[in-house]
Parts: structure tokens; C-alpha cells; sequence
């Protein structure tokens, strides 16, 4: 760190600040600790190599992390504060779908380039050129868990069990229901249930789906009230499968959720059990630093600032004036044609969407989120 | 169709005790010193990480015991030291104000400051990450026809139908039960007769914070899955239930939180659960409207 510092100074470079608008406290804090981790991971891979050549020029790297509370509204004052107090480059960030949105708008208002790592939800780009992300969509997630609860559990009915004031959880949910019904005929999505994101009691909307009879429930929720909302169920004499969305995938779920959870299915953006090549050089290093996996949102928060940084790179040189650059920086990340990420190869679109594959994993008898199929667009 | 009301109805039972073990405790604490204790719920999430690190504790030190030894052992632990918050809370913030004389209204703040620092004081010290409660309990899930019922579920009703009589009973039967009702008569003809009227506020904060302790370990056996700010919601909504009872009425609290519990379950069961607060608590105002003392409420005269 010291010899960065005076590396810094004798270069007299200034460097080059990049905002993160995660969630550290509130709903999901594992989310954006392993946003973090991940982030200071690569931080120190580029410091330690002198910084980022940027036109011939070495510049250090400096990461700011701003926590949005998981809430929707301070999502939107971190944003701001990146961008007026700070002066970053570019934000990364947020990462749930109900903070995306929102911060998605102010930083498109701002002209400042944003780029989510883990939102799915269409909204969060539509229509605003200054936004990116490095997950996929919901729109395509949907018809996957369609796809794969047909085949795996031959299922017929299905309910759906969302909270309402959560953009990824309703977008989901409504995508869902629209696919299976148009899949299956009208009136197959024979439960459709919301709740409201503090609630702890789901015995009421459980009761309902279980007396409609569905083969499966989907559960689009985060990975805290999932814990909540299994084991309820199972207290309710539920015995057939779940399946459940991208916001499961946490390295928290299990230890939540336990036994409950075991046998169930998600869709996700990577399967860290046999993983291979670079994912896997990521987990393991990610793994001995911290102690634990990385789930999904750590190796998208990687894929998301190497793609930030390489758009600086792709610059070619900057003018120290942050309006300018901040626009420089985004038409050279609208004009990066494909980019080789330890999540997959992404091409985008001109909403700044990625193209790019889904896996379905298994959690285990041990608890670990297995490969099971692999779904490309 | 049947199936799912009754099962409803239980779902009810289970939900309506948790307000009714915490309303007991606003309820206890407004009789005797006309305090609103609004810290209560944020004692209650106290009362839930309590009863988790002594449980890991245990389990720690003598993973072979069986549940339920553990849980014969978490229960009275997080009683007592449930009990000492409530009490350190007394003495640090509404003690000195009454000293004092200040006005009833200060103490409220005071209280609602105190239930902010517990919380955000949790949240500092034990950081964002959410706690998962070790189940100790065997669940038993018990299924007739289309009805289930956990072991668990049988045992929380049992026991705020437990504590309901307990606390009948001492307000009620006891000498300290009739001087808490004589303090909330007059607080300051009570000391002349020679009743340590701290000794009974002290006694007053011990069982209601004790509860509230007890509701939190077995909100934490239910609900396994703890985070600093699950206090808050409940808290408010069992002071709403208490208040709907006739506050400062111990039936009142107990059947104001069933029925709070009652009325929330059956809104999510038959509109789209958005409607669950608006509905719930249109009702509860209209009840509210034709008798504004609650249910059990006399107007003007003091109660406990």
C-alpha cells in the first residue's frame, strides 16, 4: 500500500476514481460486502502492477464505496454523492433491481456511466444511454425457470409467491406468471401472491397457494425472506419443489436457510461448484482471502469494473476534466463490442444490455450450488 | 375452502400472540407509570439476540444436550437479562426524567430515542449480517387432512395463554399487583402509605421486559432469522393492538394483539396482501371511533 502511495506521488499522477453504490447495511449487507471484496480484490491486483495504463500513463486506482442501505431512496443520494461530492469517473452499481432503477435515473440525468453488476430488470437501462450492466435480463431469466420447471418437475400449475415493492421481485414474478400462462394455458399460474418487504409471516399467502394445489412455487425473492418463506411452507405441509431466481444465489442462503433449502433450484449467472479457467482462478483466490465462496454478485461486480476500467483504457487518454471524461468513458463502454468475463461472454445490445447465458444449479446434500443445465439466449 | 379458513385461523393464532405477548408489555408499563414505553419492541429484538448467543453458546460448549434441555435452559437466561435491559433502561433514561417532574411527553421521546439506540447500537456492534436462530426444537408437523400445525406453533399459543393468567393473576391476586394498580391510581399519595413506589416501577420494567424477552426467543424459533431493525414493525403494531384493547388493560392487550393477529392474517387470505395494513388498520380505527377508550377502556378512571 505505502509503495502504491509513493509510486502515486512520484508519478504524480492524479488517479482515477470509480464509484460503488452497494448495499453494506439494510435487507442484503452480504451483497455488497462480497461487491466489496471483490472490487478491492482487483483494486489491489492494478495498484500493485502500478496502476492503470491509460494512454501510455499510469494512473492508481481509487475505489469509493457508498452505502445505499438496500433502500431505494438512499440509492439515489449515494448516486448523487458519487457523482457531485466525490467527482467519480464512472459508478458501479447498484446492485438490486429496486436500487437500480431509481439510481439509474439520476445517473442518466447526471451524464455520469453507470453500470449495474447483478439488476435484471429491464427498466434499469431502458432508454438511458449513460446506463450498462453485466447481468442478464429478466425477460430472458423468466421464460428459463419456465422452460426448466416443465421439463424438470413436468409441472402444470405453478404459484408464485413476490414482494410487491421490490422492482426485481414483481418484474420476475409478473414475466413468470405471462410465460407459464402462455405456455401452459390460461389460468396455469394458479397462485399469485405478494408481501411487503419487511414482513416475517407468510403463513396467510401460503395457505392460499397450497389450497390451489400448484406443482411448484417460484420464489423471485431475496435470499433473507427465502429462507423465511421455505420454511414456512414446509411448517404448512408442503412437500413438492421450489424454484427460485438470481437473488438466491448467496453464500448467506444456506446458513439461513439450512436443511430447507436442500434439493431445491435456481437460476442463476454462475455455478462456483466446477467452476473452470479464469472463474475459477477468481473463486479460489476470492476463497483464501475471505473465507467463503464468492457467489454470483462478486464475480459480476468483477466482470462489471474490469469492464469500466477497460473502457477507460479504451479512452486513450484523459483530459482531467470530469464532464468530458465521463462522456469519453461512455462511448468507449457503448462501443466495447464483446467482453470475455469470468460470468461469460457478454455481447451487448444498444440498450446496453449483455447477451449472455444463464445456468439453472441444484443446491446439494452439502449445501453447494451445483451446475445442472445451461441456458444460452 | 374450509380447510384453508381454519388453517387460516391458526395461522392467526400463532401471529396474534406475538403482538399480544408484546402488547402485554406496553400495557404493564402504560398502567403503572402512563408511559408509553416505545423502546418495548426494540427490547423485544434484544430479547431475540439474547436468547440466540446464549443459544450458540450451549450448543457450543455441549452440542450432544438435546433441544429441548437447551431451550429449558435459554428460557429463564433470556428472561433474566431481557429483564436487566428493560430495567438499565429505567434507570439510565426515565428514572432521572421523573426525578425531575418532566412532562409526560419528554419521556416518551426519551423512549423512542432508546429504542433507536438499541437498534442502531446493535447494528454497529454486530454488523448488518442477519443471525440465524439454531432450531432446538424438533419440528413436528402435524397434518390432518388439509390442515398443519407444528409442535411449535402449539407451544407459542400455549404460552401467551400462559402468560396472560400469570400476569392476571399478580395484577390481580398480589400485594405488589395492588400496589402497581395504586400507583397508577395516584402516584403521589401511594408513597405517604409506605409503598416504595421505584421498587414497584423497577418490578413493573422486570416483567414486562422479561416478556417481551420471551416473545423474542420464541419469535426466534418461528422466525428464525434475526436483524436489528425486526423490532420496530412489531413493536409498533402490538402498541397500536395494546391501544385498540384499551391500553393499560391486560385483557385488553392480550385480545387486542389476537385480534390484530386475527384481522392481518384474514385480509392477505382474502384481498391482495397490499391492502394488508390499510385494511387491518382502517378496521382497527373504526373500532377505535365508536368506543375511543379500546375495548376494555373505562374512560377517565385508571386501570391496569
Amino acid at each position: 500500500m505505502v509503495c502504491v502511495l509513493l509510486f502515486a506521488a512520484a508519478a504524480g499522477a492524479e488517479s482515477i476514481k470509480v464509484g460503488f453504490n452497494i448495499p453494506l447495511t439494510g435487507d442484503i449487507p452480504k451483497v455488497g460486502e462480497e461487491s466489496k471484496f471483490a472490487a478491492e480484490m482487483l483494486k489491489e491486483d492494478i495498484n500493485a502492477a502500478g496502476g492503470l495504463e491509460i494512454g501510455g500513463k499510469k494512473y492508481p486506482l481509487e475505489f469509493i464505496y457508498e452505502d445505499n442501505e438496500s433502500k431505494a431512496e438512499s440509492a439515489v443520494s449515494a448516486a448523487l454523492k458519487l457523482i457531485e461530492r466525490d467527482d467519480v469517473l464512472a459508478i458501479v452499481g447498484p446492485n438490486s433491481s429496486k436500487q437500480a432503477v431509481p439510481a439509474g435515473q439520476v445517473c442518466d440525468d447526471n451524464q455520469t456511466p453507470m453500470i449495474s453488476p447483478w439488476s435484471t430488470n429491464p427498466d434499469t437501462t431502458k432508454d438511458r444511454p449513460w446506463v450498462f450492466r453485466a447481468a442478464f435480463l429478466d425477460p430472458f431469466q423468466g421464460p428459463v425457470a419456465v422452460d426448466f420447471a416443465m421439463e424438470q418437475f413436468g409441472a402444470k400449475k405453478a404459484a408464485v409467491l413476490y414482494a410487491l415493492d421490490n422492482d426485481y421481485s414483481k418484474g420476475l414474478a409478473e414475466i413468470f406468471r405471462d410465460d407459464f400462462n402462455a405456455k401452459n394455458g390460461a389460468g396455469a399460474v394458479v397462485g399469485f401472491e405478494s408481501y411487503s418487504s419487511k414482513d416475517q409471516d407468510f403463513s396467510a399467502q401460503l395457505t392460499t397457494i397450497l389450497a390451489a394445489k400448484p406443482d411448484f412455487i417460484f420464489l423471485p425473492n431475496n435470499y433473507n425472506e427465502v429462507a423465511l418463506i421455505i420454511k414456512q411452507a414446509h411448517d404448512l405441509g408442503w412437500k413438492n419443489p421450489f424454484m427460485g431466481a438470481d437473488a438466491w444465489g448467496n453464500s448467506e442462503l444456506m446458513a439461513l436457510c439450512g436443511d430447507d433449502c436442500k434439493g431445491q433450484y435456481f437460476s442463476t449467472h454462475y455455478a462456483a461448484a466446477g467452476a473452470t479457467g479464469e472463474t475459477k482462478v477468481f473463486i479460489d483466490r476470492y476463497k483464501e482471502k475471505y473465507g467463503y465462496e464468492p457467489a454470483d454478485v462478486a464475480a459480476l461486480t468483477w466482470d462489471a469494473t474490469n469492464l469500466v476500467l477497460k473502457a477507460i483504457q479504451n479512452t486513450g487518454g484523459l483530459s482531467g476534466k470530469v464532464r468530458a471524461d465521463r462522456k469519453a468513458v461512455r462511448d468507449a463502454m457503448a462501443a466495447i463490442p464483446e467482453f470475455p468475463g469470468i460470468t461469460g461472454n457478454m455481447k451487448f445490445d444498444a440498450e446496453g444490455d449483455p447477451i449472455k447465458c444463464a445456468v439453472v444449479v441444484k443446491i446439494n446434500e452439502q449445501g453447494e450450488f451445483v451446475f445442472t443445465k445451461s441456458v444460452c439466449p | 375452502m374450509l380447510a384453508s379458513i381454519i388453517q387460516n385461523l391458526f395461522n392467526a393464532f400463532q401471529w396474534g400472540s406475538f403482538y399480544s405477548l408484546i402488547a402485554l408489555g406496553y400495557t404493564l408499563v402504560y398502567g403503572v407509570l402512563r408511559l408509553i414505553n416505545f423502546a418495548h419492541g426494540d427490547i423485544f429484538m434484544v430479547g431475540a439476540y439474547i436468547a440466540f448467543f446464549i443459544a450458540t453458546a450451549i450448543l457450543g460448549m455441549a452440542a450432544s444436550l438435546p433441544g429441548w434441555m437447551v431451550l429449558a435452559m435459554v428460557i429463564p437466561l433470556t428472561m433474566i437479562l431481557t429483564a436487566v435491559v428493560g430495567v438499565s433502561l429505567e434507570r439510565i433514561a426515565y428514572r432521572p426524567l421523573r426525578r425531575k417532574g418532566a412532562h409526560r411527553l419528554y419521556v416518551v421521546i426519551t423512549a423512542l430515542m432508546c429504542g433507536l439506540v438499541l437498534e442502531n447500537g446493535n447494528l454497529a456492534l454486530l454488523g448488518a449480517s442477519r443471525k440465524s436462530f439454531p432450531e432446538l426444537v424438533d419440528k413436528v408437523v402435524y397434518t390432518v387432512g388439509d390442515l398443519s400445525m407444528t409442535n411449535l406453533k402449539i407451544g407459542v399459543v400455549f404460552s401467551a395463554i400462559l402468560v396472560f393468567i400469570f400476569l392476571h393473576f399478580i395484577v390481580t391476586k398480589t400485594k405488589i399487583g395492588m400496589a402497581m394498580r395504586a400507583i397508577s391510581y395516584d402516584k403521589f399519595a401511594v408513597p405517604l402509605m409506605g409503598i416504595p413506589i421505584d421498587t414497584v416501577i423497577v418490578f413493573t420494567f422486570i416483567l414486562g421486559s422479561s416478556f417481551a424477552g420471551l416473545a423474542g426467543l420464541l419469535f426466534a424459533l418461528s422466525y428464525p432469522i434475526l436483524d436489528p431493525y425486526m423490532g420496530a414493525m412489531i413493536g409498533w403494531k402490538a402498541f397500536i393492538a395494546a391501544v385498540v384493547g384499551g391500553i393499560g388493560d391486560i385483557r385488553g392487550a392480550f385480545l387486542g394483539g389476537f385480534l390484530l393477529g386475527f384481522v392481518e392474517i384474514l385480509v392477505v387470505a382474502v384481498f391482495p396482501s397490499t391492502y394488508r395494513d390499510l385494511i387491518a388498520f382502517a378496521i382497527l380505527m373504526t373500532i377505535l371511533c365508536i368506543k375511543p377508550t379500546g375495548m376494555f377502556g373505562v374512560a377517565g378512571t385508571t386501570k391496569i
